[in-house]
């Protein structure tokens, strides 16, 4: 089923965190790790993810599973790298027709896995903390966000676990009609394509409902909104963002300093 | 009628585009469901993710052909890959910056027609856009450690080809389907329907 | 307190040659409270929708002016507070009392205010939870409750229900319209559109009935409206209150069995139940709100693999295939034997017309050209849906709708029909086909199972009742929930 609620165990000292902080920090660690192709500087910035999770309340077991698919794209980096390396120096491991394995490709491997899990870990820690009211009111009051774009598609989300019901009703409904596909995977495609419309359809029709019902109670008036939940940035909020810009720029400085930094660019 | 009177975006516009977005999200996750054995295949033979590339980056045409308002292609892209972030996506926060350079994409290719054609050329361009947008980013950011004229160019050249033909030419026709069903009846995109 | 000034409206939606409503003229005096009438597709939703300002310029072409204390309702939505039939899609946020704050943070009344204001409305509709309760985690009824206390929160001086109980069981039902008179105080106008009369008459003094032709019908103090053209009213589908409808239960004893359920199951959607269905008997389901009546529809049907327990398929029913379990049948085998009505008749759709939808199963199993051409003309026919045979299925009004899902499990002329809320919102005159086609099956035959919150229907049709309670009610072990059970006298 998809799963639309925070993870977290509520309380954690970082989950509490104004939403737009924790975003806003997530980006900033990302974006830095994005910029190094070696192994050591996205080694250390896991290290710390992980050495930060628990104030975040996460469970180990519970960021195992999120972050599980991205083993799946591991292995594609490593057949990818193993076909088509730019650079293919170092000693030579295998050899076999186009196949050729060198020490230098797998350390490229390894710094990329790395980077990967570098990458990805920050949001997925954040998203799992983080309640999609909070953040829509967190981005309204303190990031600017238009109110009605941002409350809109709140309402929109919050259709997501209707929509993922409605897409097992659908199918059921194509049984019953005699419509299956058995193990043909043309048919199997197909039967995916009309399911798909069906649920778009539906959702939309249900989006439209919802507009006229917003508009029922003044969404559109154009006046000037109050807001019912106080999300407050503090000092605490900033220095979370100060905090995540520090620990990546420390990763990437510790790589500088061993000398095996390789930007992305240049 | 090819375009809407004003560009102020009604509650409709904001939800529908939202409800694109998320539907998306929903459809994304039941391929998962479908087709997860077929998964690492997938990702070993790369070209084949290219192929299928453009299959992400329908929200951004559809939300651009439907709405026909300035802004529309970045915010239905945009909402997809937050509510892919929030449903646990494995790449986090990062699909929100790619999700952002897809759509801007897109609207550039809108916002060249002032927003006032709505044609399959226009919905190509838009798809070729977003392809461009996507490449560029696999190209710099994901790609940079392979070889660039085994890999890196024929990747970008197939990710174009692809957002082209299915989120470009295939949102022109899905969005034609939608306004069969009736579905699209306050929007414009739906005007040139006869009535029944 | 608002008063209503109706002259000279009509309404085409775009898209559409016909007007949905036409030459409305009608004046609601403050604190008046109606009922409007009229038989499906008369244009009542599309009037509601008027009177709370909801039809935006762009969607359609007007006629004639509507007021609200003298202006516009689309300029000044302040007095106006409505619900809607469907509560799905009116819950805007994902906690309960953060939805009622909705409206009045549009409003923009003072922060400090809003939460008073909220706890304030949950009360007067009796919500039974804290407002931190997910709105997701609510029963329909108590999603209904849930909208009404947002229209209230808002203080409306015109309050607006469309078929504000339609969903719900009788139960529920009741619960929702005690809020409603509980809610209404001396200063709020009322205008209610409902189905089914005899329930809402309580709440109103003053019923209207529209023309689908267009115009208003009749007006007046519900005695008198429907001394005067009771008759008239209910041959065109209106639910006059005192007009019985005709029994149909079986004449002769139930065959051999085609389904059986066996402690089935699927928690904690349903609990442990056991069933039997026999051919040439109808077989009514009932129970309050998520007590898994369509879970166990599904269920029967082949189409959801059981948690606990199985379903066996008589020899009458499935041939060869009697070992097997329906849910592991091909589709076509399966669409030959047991047709499924899902509870939201749009979930069945599948292709583009309607002649292709009635067309589509009798192919897949495999019927020749001609038999699939001669079915699908006299179900058009049967069902008053050939004017419709090339429209778009998600275009059609709800009772077309309803009838045609229905038409197209018929369309393979299974052996068993497994209808969910085939009755729901629909006016006297689909109800009594309806009813007819049930009986006629059964009588020929069929199994037909019907579940369903409507009582009359059940005392009509039905030849057997199996109750359901809902899984998480303390009681009696899983095993021996299904109150009534087998044998129970209908
Ligand atoms: N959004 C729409 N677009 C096009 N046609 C519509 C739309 N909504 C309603 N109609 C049509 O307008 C007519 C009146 O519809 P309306 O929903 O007002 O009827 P109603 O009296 O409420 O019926 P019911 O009792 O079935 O709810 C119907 O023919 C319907 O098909
Ligand atoms: N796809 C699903 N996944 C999980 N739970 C579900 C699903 N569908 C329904 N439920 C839950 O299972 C319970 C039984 O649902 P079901 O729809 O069978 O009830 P019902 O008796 O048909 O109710 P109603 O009278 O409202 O139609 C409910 O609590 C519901 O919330
Ligand atoms: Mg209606
Ligand atoms: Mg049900």
């Amino acid at each position: 089923m998809l799963q639309v609620e925070p993870v977290a165990v509520p309380g954690a000292p970082l989950a509490r965190r104004n939403p737009v902080a924790k975003l806003a920090a997530a980006l900033v660690f990302s974006v830095l790790l994005i910029a190094t192709l070696d192994p050591v500087a996205p080694a250390i910035a896991i290290a710390v993810e992980l050495a930060l999770l628990p104030l975040f309340g996460v469970r180990y077991r519970v960021l195992a599973r999120r972050a599980a698919p991205l083993l799946v794209g591991a292995v594609g980096i490593l057949v990818t790298l193993v076909l088509f390396a730019a650079d293919r120096s170092g000693t030579t491991l295998v050899a076999a027709g186009p196949v050729l394995v060198t020490s230098g490709v797998l350390v490229t491997a390894l710094g990329l896995v790395l980077r990967m899990f570098a990458v990805a870990l920050p949001g997925v820690i954040v998203f799992a903390t983080t309640d999609p009211t909070d953040l829509a009111d967190a981005l309204i009051q303190n990031a600017r966000a238009p109110a009605r774009f941002a409350i809109g598609a709140l309402a929109a989300f919050r259709l997501v676990p209707l929509l993922a019901e409605e897409w097992q009703m659908i199918s059921m409904a194509r049984r019953a009609r005699g419509v299956d596909a058995g193990r043909n995977p043309v048919a199997r495609l197909r039967l995916f394509a009309s399911t798909a419309f069906a649920l778009l359809v539906g959702a939309i029709r249900r989006g439209t409902r919802l507009a006229v019902a917003m508009d029922a109670r003044g969404f559109d008036a154009g006046t000037p909104r109050t807001v019912a939940r106080r999300q407050r940035f503090t000092v605490a909020d900033g220095l979370l963002v100060a905090g995540a810009a520090a620990l990546a720029g420390a990763a990437l400085a510790v790589s500088v300093a061993l000398g095996t930094f390789r930007p992305l660019i240049g | 009628m090819n375009r809407t009177d004003t560009n102020r975006w009604r509650t409709i516009d904001i939800v529908v585009a939202a409800v694109i977005a998320v539907s998306f999200g929903v459809i994304f996750w039941a391929w998962g469901l479908v087709w997860r054995a077929a998964d690492p295949a997938f990702a070993a033979a790369p070209a084949t993710q290219a192929i299928m590339y453009g299959v992400w980056l329908v929200p951004a045409v559809l939300g651009g052909l439907v709405i026909r308002k300035p802004g529309a292609a970045l915010f239905c892209e945009a909402v997809a890959a937050t509510i892919s972030a929030l449903l646990g996506s494995e790449w986090g926060g990062i699909t929100i910056v790619q999700g952002l350079i897809q759509g801007l994409g897109a609207e550039l290719a809108f916002a060249a027609f002032r927003y006032r054609s709505f044609r399959l050329p226009v919905a190509a361009l838009a798809g070729a856009l977003t392809g461009l947008g996507a490449a560029l980013f696999d190209f710099v950011v994901w790609n940079a450690e392979y070889d660039l004229v085994t890999y890196r160019l024929p990747y970008a050249a197939l990710t174009v080809v692809s957002a082209t033909l299915i989120a470009g030419v295939g949102g022109h026709y899905l969005t034609r389907a939608l306004a069969g069903t009736g579905v699209l009846d306050r929007f414009p995109a739906a005007r040139d329907r006869t009535p029944v | 307190m608002s008063g209503v000034w109706v002259r000279g409206f009509g309404w085409r939606h775009a898209g559409r040659k016909r007007w949905a409503v036409r030459g409305v003229d009608l004046r609601v005096e403050r604190g008046e409270r109606v009922l409007l009438l009229g038989p499906s597709g008369a244009g009542k939703s599309t009037l509601l929708a008027a009177l709370a300002g909801l039809l935006p310029e762009d969607s359609g072409e007007q006629e004639g002016t509507v007021e609200v204390d003298g202006v516009d309702p689309r300029k000044d939505r302040e007095r106006v507070g409505i619900v809607f039939q469907d509560p799905q899609t009116q819950l805007v946020m994902a906690r309960s009392g953060d939805d009622v704050a909705f409206g009045l943070e549009n409003r923009g009344v003072p922060a400090d205010e809003i939460w008073p204001r909220v706890d304030a409305a949950l009360r007067r509709v009796g919500f039974p939870y804290h407002r931190d309760r997910p709105t997701a985690a609510l029963s329909g009824g108590e999603q209904q409750r849930l909208a009404l206390a947002g229209a209230l929160a808002l203080r409306p001086g015109l309050l607006l229900l469309d078929e504000p109980t339609a969903n719900l069981d009788p139960a529920g039902a009741d619960l929702v319209r005690a809020a409603i008179a509980g809610a209404l105080d001396e200063d709020t106008t009322l205008v209610l559109v409902e189905h089914r009369v005899a329930e809402a008459l309580p709440l109103v003094d003053r019923v209207v009935v529209l023309e689908p032709g267009g115009g208003v019908r009749a007006d007046g103090p519900p005695e008198t409206v429907f001394a005067a053209h009771g008759d008239a009213l209910a041959a065109e589908g209106v639910w006059v209150p005192g007009r019985p409808v005709p029994s149909r239960r079986a004449r002769t004893p139930a065959g051999a069995p085609l389904l059986t359920a066996d402690r089935l199951g699927l928690p904690p959607r349903l609990a442990a139940t056991e069933l039997r269905v026999r051919a040439g008997e109808a077989l009514a389901v009932r129970g309050p709100n998520g007590a898994g009546k369509s879970t166990l529809a599904l269920l029967l049907g082949g189409l959801l693999r059981p948690g606990t327990g199985r379903v066996t398929a008589g020899a009458d029913l499935a041939g060869r295939d009697a070992r097997t379990p329906p849910h592991r049948w091909r589709a076509p085998a399966l669409a030959r034997r047991i047709g499924s009505v899902f509870q939201d008749p749009e979930h069945q759709f599948v292709t583009a017309t309607v002649r292709d939808e009635l067309a589509l199963g009798p192919r897949r199993t495999g019927r020749p050209e001609e038999a699939v051409r001669a079915t699908v003309d006299g179900l058009l026919e049967r069902l008053r849906l050939t004017r419709l045979a090339g429209a778009n299925p998600y275009t059609l009004s709800g009772g077309e709708a309803r009838r045609l899902s229905v038409a197209t499990a018929l369309a393979t002329a299974p052996r068993l029909l497994i209808c969910d809320e085939p009755t729901f919102g629909q006016d006297r005159r689909t109800w009594l086909e309806l009813l007819d086609l049930f009986a006629d099956l059964r009588d020929a035959g069929h199994g037909v199972v019907t579940v369903t919150h409507d009582p009359d229907f059940v005392a009509a049709l039905a030849d057997r009742t199996v109750v359901l309670s809902r899984a998480d009610a303390t009681g009696p072990a899983p095993a021996d929930r299904t109150v009534g059970g087998d044998d129970a006298p209908g």
